[in-house]
């Protein structure tokens, strides 16, 4: 079975006075240890679908597995919580405590740890994310990136076994940006920690090993980076930017040019020179 | 400029008086107030403002930080001083003009509250300059828990305290954006007389208050989302520890309070 199992899932909010539900007949399968990218613009049901794992919401129709735990079943929430870590979009927003090694803590508190426990996994969290030695500062102190990479280090110290991460990069410059996105493939290829990761910013699929696009609640498609990218043309219908070297393969390919499928500016180079 | 202000007037220094625990701080401060409303002497006074002058000494805060913050409370000692050397009567006449008239029990009175109100408000103080905030919401806490059987919600109220610690460097940041970004668009904050200067602020309260409750509902979600339950089955990365010198001092207190009292 895999970690994540979703299947017939509609979700519909309530006091919601549009006709369409915010997700419909969602199916999908998410394995542990893979990194799986949500695309979708504005609007998609991609944000809906990142709550929906973590139990802050639970399908109006169809069931969720996490790791065998049916999260329709209200004794669940916790141990599945637990299990799947969120990560939102403002990083401002997330934290809660004055101090960056309170922040830290405040899951493993919440869990009833013991405190010499929870010493061990603050640092140990907080040297995973690359922020060792940032234990007595105040967030505010921080720059954006390093916000956010507290609070996946946040999660980390709950000992997930899947991260959620809900358009973590949206509020960030390039420079942070960069410095989470790092963060994450790092704790996912060497930590092997199943990586959820929610964008809108597709150059941030490249990598993945499974890119899942949405639109209008429902999955679009789904597959692997360079299968989706193929579809230049249905992703610009539903707003997606494309990655430059995408878009540069792709017009090339329909001037007869052989080319074979690109993701980053590095292939595109390596198949031109 | 927003940025500049220090929250709770925290001084951290290395000193024994900051080692304290801050249970037995806050036990030690309501202690010496109640103490202090049961002298009726100067001698008294004279004997309390010396202990504290030791306390300060001890905290290795300087002298002249701790009288800084009492200078907010200038105009009530001020004011508290002359309605009693004006109305409290009783005893010699020692000047009097028409219907005004100053009585010796006055001046008696007036210097007797202003000592108190002084020596009431350097020594609170002190708790605040050498208890770092979040160590006294925990104390909070600790010292209200047994209030919890009677459904006094101690462990959220401290977590309330510690949030609304942690969100106000952020609301500051964000009133002065808001500032900015008003004043770009010609808004006029400083000009006028009280009334139209207070009607400028409302640009900057309303989106301030929006945005204050909308960073409310996510960081709700962020906690939820981190397993937050309220205070039940929490533990702590910061335990607070009683040590042997924390009983010294409170017994020290105790001692000198019930001496001071009946003498």
């Amino acid at each position: 079975m895999s970690l994540i199992e979703i299947s017939g899932v509609d979700f519909l909010y309530e006091n919601d006075n549009s006709d369409r539900p915010a997700l419909q007949n969602i199916d999908l399968q998410i394995e542990a240890g893979d990194f799986a990218v949500i695309i979708g613009s504005n609007g998609s049901g991609k944000s809906t679908l990142a709550k929906l794992l973590n139990v802050l919401l639970t399908p109006s129709k169809g069931e969720i597995f996490v790791a065998g735990l049916n999260t329709n079943n209200p004794d669940n929430t916790w141990k599945i919580r637990q299990r799947v870590g969120m990560v939102f979009q403002n990083p401002d927003n997330q934290l809660v405590a004055s101090m960056v090694e309170d922040d830290v803590a405040f899951g493993p508190e919440n869990l009833g740890i013991p405190t010499q426990e929870i010493r061990k996994r603050v640092d140990k969290a907080l040297e995973m994310v690359g922020m060792a030695g940032f234990q007595k500062f105040a967030p505010h102190k921080l720059s954006g990136g390093q916000k956010q990479r507290v609070a996946i280090a946040g999660v980390i110290a709950m000992e997930p076994d899947c991260i959620v991460l809900d358009e973590p990069t949206a509020m960030l410059d390039p420079q942070g940006r960069k410095e989470v996105m790092e963060t994450v493939q790092y704790l996912n290829k060497e930590k092997g920690i199943t990586v959820v990761h929610i964008t809108h910013f597709m150059e941030e699929a490249v990598n993945a090993d499974q890119v899942i696009v949405m639109n209008q609640g429902q999955i679009l498609h789904k597959g692997s980076p360079k299968s989706i990218f193929r579809l230049v043309e249905q992703l610009k219908d539903v707003n997606l930017d494309i990655p430059v070297a995408v878009e540069v393969a792709e017009y090339l390919r329909q001037e007869n040019i052989d080319i074979p499928d690109i993701l980053s500016i590095d292939e595109l180079v390596d198949a031109l020179c | 400029m927003l940025k500049d202000i220090t929250i709770g007037q925290y001084i951290a220094r290395d000193s024994i008086i900051h080692a304290l625990d801050a249970r037995i701080k806050i036990m030690i401060t309501t202690i010496l107030i109640i103490a202090l409303f049961t002298i009726d002497t100067f001698t008294g006074f004279g004997f309390f403002a010396a202990f504290v002058l030791v306390v300060v000494l001890l905290s290795k805060i300087s002298v002249k930080k701790v009288l800084k913050g009492l200078k907010p409370i200038l105009i009530l000692v001020l004011f508290t001083l002359f309605i009693h050397i004006f109305l409290t009567k009783g005893g010699e006449v020692l000047w009097s003009w028409r219907f005004i008239s100053i009585e010796s029990e006055g001046v008696y009175t007036g210097f007797f509250m202003v000592s108190r109100i002084f020596i009431l408000i350097l020594f609170t103080s002190l708790l605040t300059l050498t208890t770092s905030p979040l160590q006294l919401t925990d104390g909070i806490e600790y010292i209200l828990s047994p209030l919890k059987r009677f459904g006094v919600p101690a462990s959220e109220l401290s977590m309330m305290m510690t949030i609304a610690l942690r969100f106000i460097p952020t609301l500051l940041e964000e009133a002065d954006k808001i500032m900015k970004a008003q004043q770009a668009r010609g808004a006029d904050f400083e000009s006028g007389n009280l009334i139209q200067r207070a009607k400028s602020l409302i640009p900057l309260l309303v989106p301030l208050f929006i945005s204050a409750f909308r960073r409310a509902d996510d960081l709700a979600l962020a906690m939820e989302s981190r397993c937050y339950r309220g205070g039940e089955g929490r533990t702590r990365l910061h335990e607070l520890e009683f040590r042997y010198y924390d009983f010294i001092a409170l017994i020290i207190i105790i001692i000198l309070a019930v001496a001071v009292s009946f003498y």
